[in-house]
């Protein structure tokens, strides 16, 4: 056996479906064994897609999803999808191709440092030098990227590692690495002193990150805000955790977010963060959540609690744990005055929009769509005013909310949702894309062509990179630079290249049929929507 | 209000955890002010003792950054009360007839090592404190230096620790 196969074998070990990637000389012994196994290969149109779509799959399975590329430009190109999962803690297992073992440092043909360059964005990385080590390498790579706090994890495999002769194949039952043993359960007194706090609270809040969701405690920790009656709110990361109709749910906080949730925010007297980070998109001000408040900070990285908030109880471990301890506590709690006040705020400061009638309006568009999707669809948003305003106005069920929220990628919808959908194929999958991310990532409508797989397109064209406009308009008194996307193209001739279907809506007339027909849609299809170019998110 | 730590970081003795952890400190802007590394007793294992200073959430964060890094085994922090450290220096300086009793008495005072002569240059060799080697560098500032290395600061926690 070849180090290639012994690869392969360690994959169908961990049970991966699918590898998203793109090859070069450097991985060729890893697609040419893969071709023996039922592993699905993937073959995207740029690198940085494979980490989206690998992300989008780790989403939905809970597992880390898995790409591999080949050296050099391959390698580097996937830079950007591996930070951008690594921002928002995705498990994923990133192979890549490296130059032959004795020519590494010499500046070979498509040789980069790639363990080097990523080392910020990784949670570990190696570089092969045997392939016996093979093995022991991948079982301690799923484990690390899937447990404590999730991340990419990436494995440079030189191509001689690859075609060295190994003699024998076990893979390990168990993995033992002394320098890393993530925290499960919360501290027993932590979470009597938890109790404490939570049970005396007069206006008591619960802020829920993305690490609820990845932690798979969405149960848990809903069952303990509804038997004490604690509301919520969430950070961009967090929205979908909880159903967005939950009468307990206040919506989404931060400068992007409902005034009525940072209201809530500032106003409460304990305010829980589960699985988040006190990131400044969410909290701008940390020292405000902290000055006269109790903040507890529930988080499986230690190294995330006290960085941006000083907590009064830091309470390490996984969050499912947690809660279920947290449960297993009996305890009374009046918040019925806290809620009606919340209810009131939630009324009265509601953001008034003045829709231009001339376009669609992006709220009711969101609306409406996300009424008529299925109660367990998958909606990814992009980057830009697309991404806030999906974030303000769309209606999770018991489905999955998914974006790139640290680092906003651009360009990362329509890979993330080629990987859901292919993670869990009788899913509603919809992907909501301005014109500019659409053209970032558009080279991959051939991708879903090329694999059958279903692709549900919407972009918003408002003919602006619209983000960036609106900070121009606030920030440089409408001096715009670099934000015109004229030359775009025209999208209906663009998707019907990729034999797409082409739906359009110019203004509200025709909405809901529109929206129907194309959800319903057995064909892949693009749905182009006209947003008013000077609409502001905020 | 800044303070000074000592971390002593036991590493997994592997090629780039160097690189790794000095990585860590650049890309958060947190302080070296010095930095340290050597082999163990045991051979798979390195150990660093990093000096840094910052204001008490700096340095927790490092702390904690530290022990996030999958290469290391255990960061063990102290105050510079809590332990014994140690730095060693060699320095290089121009003599001439005139001040070589000078800087003998200084060495002898100073309790450093002539190590090596020329005709015109000798090398002196201290092991002390951080601070005591600072006083030797300007005491001989008055003196020409030609050059100078330092290993950076040692550190391990005192005895009493050990026992409980």
């Amino acid at each position: 056996m070849i180090g290639a196969e012994a690869i392969i074998k360690c994959l169908e070990s961990e049970d991966v479906k699918y590898v998203f990637g793109y090859p070069g000389v450097a991985i060729c012994p890893f697609y040419n064994s893969i071709l023996e196994s039922d592993i699905k290969t993937i073959l995207v149109r740029t690198e940085q897609s494979a980490a989206h779509a690998a992300s989008g799959l780790a989403r939905l399975t809970g597992k880390p999803g898995v790409c591999a590329v080949t050296s050099g430009p391959g390698a580097t190109n996937i830079i950007t999808g591996i930070a951008t999962a690594y921002a928002d803690s995705i498990p994923m297992v990133i192979i890549t191709g490296q130059v032959k073992t004795d020519l590494i440092g010499s500046d070979v043909f498509q040789e980069a440092d790639i363990t080097g360059a990523v080392e910020s964005f990784v949670k570990y990385s190696y570089l092969v030098k045997k392939a016996e080590d093979l093995p022991r390498i991948f079982k301690e790579a799923f484990y690390i990227a899937g447990s404590g706090r999730k991340g990419p994890v990436l494995i440079d495999i030189p191509i001689d590692v690859q075609n060295a002769q190994i003699k024998s194949f076990k893979y390990p039952e168990s993995v033992n690495l002394r320098t890393y043993k993530p925290t499960v359960k919360g501290n027993a007194s932590q979470i009597k002193k938890v109790i404490g706090k939570v049970r005396t609270a007069n206006r008591p809040i619960m802020c829920i990150g993305g690490g609820v969701q990845l932690g798979d405690a969405n149960a848990e920790v809903l069952k303990f805000a509804e038997d004490h009656n604690i509301p919520m709110v969430s950070t961009m990361m967090g929205i979908g955790t909880i159903p967005t109709d939950h009468p307990l749910y206040f919506g989404m906080v931060g400068n992007n977010g409902k005034p009525y949730a940072n209201k809530a925010m500032n106003e409460a007297d304990v305010i829980m963060m589960v699985g988040a980070r006190v990131a400044d998109r969410a909290i701008s001000q940390p020292d405000l959540i902290t000055k006269d408040k109790v903040l507890i900070h529930i988080d499986v990285d230690p190294a995330e609690i006290g960085k941006n908030a000083v907590s009064s109880i830091p309470l390490v471990g996984d969050c499912k744990a947690i809660f279920e301890d947290l449960n297993k506590e009996e305890f009374e709690s009046d918040t019925s005055k806290w809620i009606k006040a919340l209810d009131s705020y939630k009324k009265d400061l509601k953001i008034k929009r003045n829709p231009n009638k001339d376009y669609v309006d992006p709220e009711s568009f969101i609306q409406t769509l996300t009424e008529a999707l299925e109660d367990d669809a998958v909606y990814i948003a992009d980057v830009g005013q697309n991404q806030i305003f999906s974030c303000a106005y769309a209606k999770i069920k018991k489905g999955k909310f998914l974006t790139s929220g640290g680092m906003g990628t651009m360009g990362y919808s329509i890979p993330a949702a080629l990987g859901a959908k292919l993670a869990d194929p009788k899913r509603q999958v919809v992907c909501v894309c301005g014109d500019g991310s659409f053209q970032m990532s558009m080279c991959e409508l051939a991708t879903f062509r090329q694999h059958g797989v279903l692709a549900k397109i919407i972009v918003f064209n408002n003919t602006y990179l619209g983000m960036v406009r609106e900070y121009q308009h606030y920030s440089y008194k409408d001096n715009y630079s670099m934000v015109s996307l004229d030359g775009s193209p025209n999208l209906e001739k663009l998707v019907s290249a990729y034999d797409f279907d082409y739906l359009r809506l110019e203004n509200a007339k025709g909405l809901k049929k529109t929206i129907e027909k194309f959800l319903a849609d057995k064909n892949s299809a693009l749905l182009e929507v006209m947003i008013d170019p000077l609409d502001l998110v905020k | 209000m800044k303070a000074k730590r000592i971390y002593s970081v036991t590493v997994e003795n592997r090629s780039g955890v160097l690189s790794k952890v000095s990585g860590l400190f650049a890309r958060r802007s947190f302080n070296i002010d010095s930095l340290a590394v050597g082999e163990t007793d045991d051979p798979e294992v390195s150990s660093m003792t990093i000096v840094s200073s910052g204001d008490e959430r700096t340095l927790e964060q490092i702390e904690k950054q530290l022990n996030k890094k999958l290469d290391v085994i255990k960061v063990k922090t102290f105050d510079e009360f809590q332990c014994v450290s140690r730095e060693l220096m060699l320095m290089k300086v121009k003599y001439n007839k005139s001040n070589r009793n000078e800087i003998m008495e200084m060495c002898e005072v100073m309790k450093a090592d002539i190590v090596d002569m020329s005709l015109h240059y000798m090398m002196i060799q201290i092991c002390d404190t951080p601070e005591k080697i600072q006083l030797l560098i300007n005491m001989f500032k008055s003196i020409s230096i030609v050059e100078i290395a330092r290993t950076g600061t040692l550190s391990l926690s005192k005895c009493i620790e050990n026992d409980g």
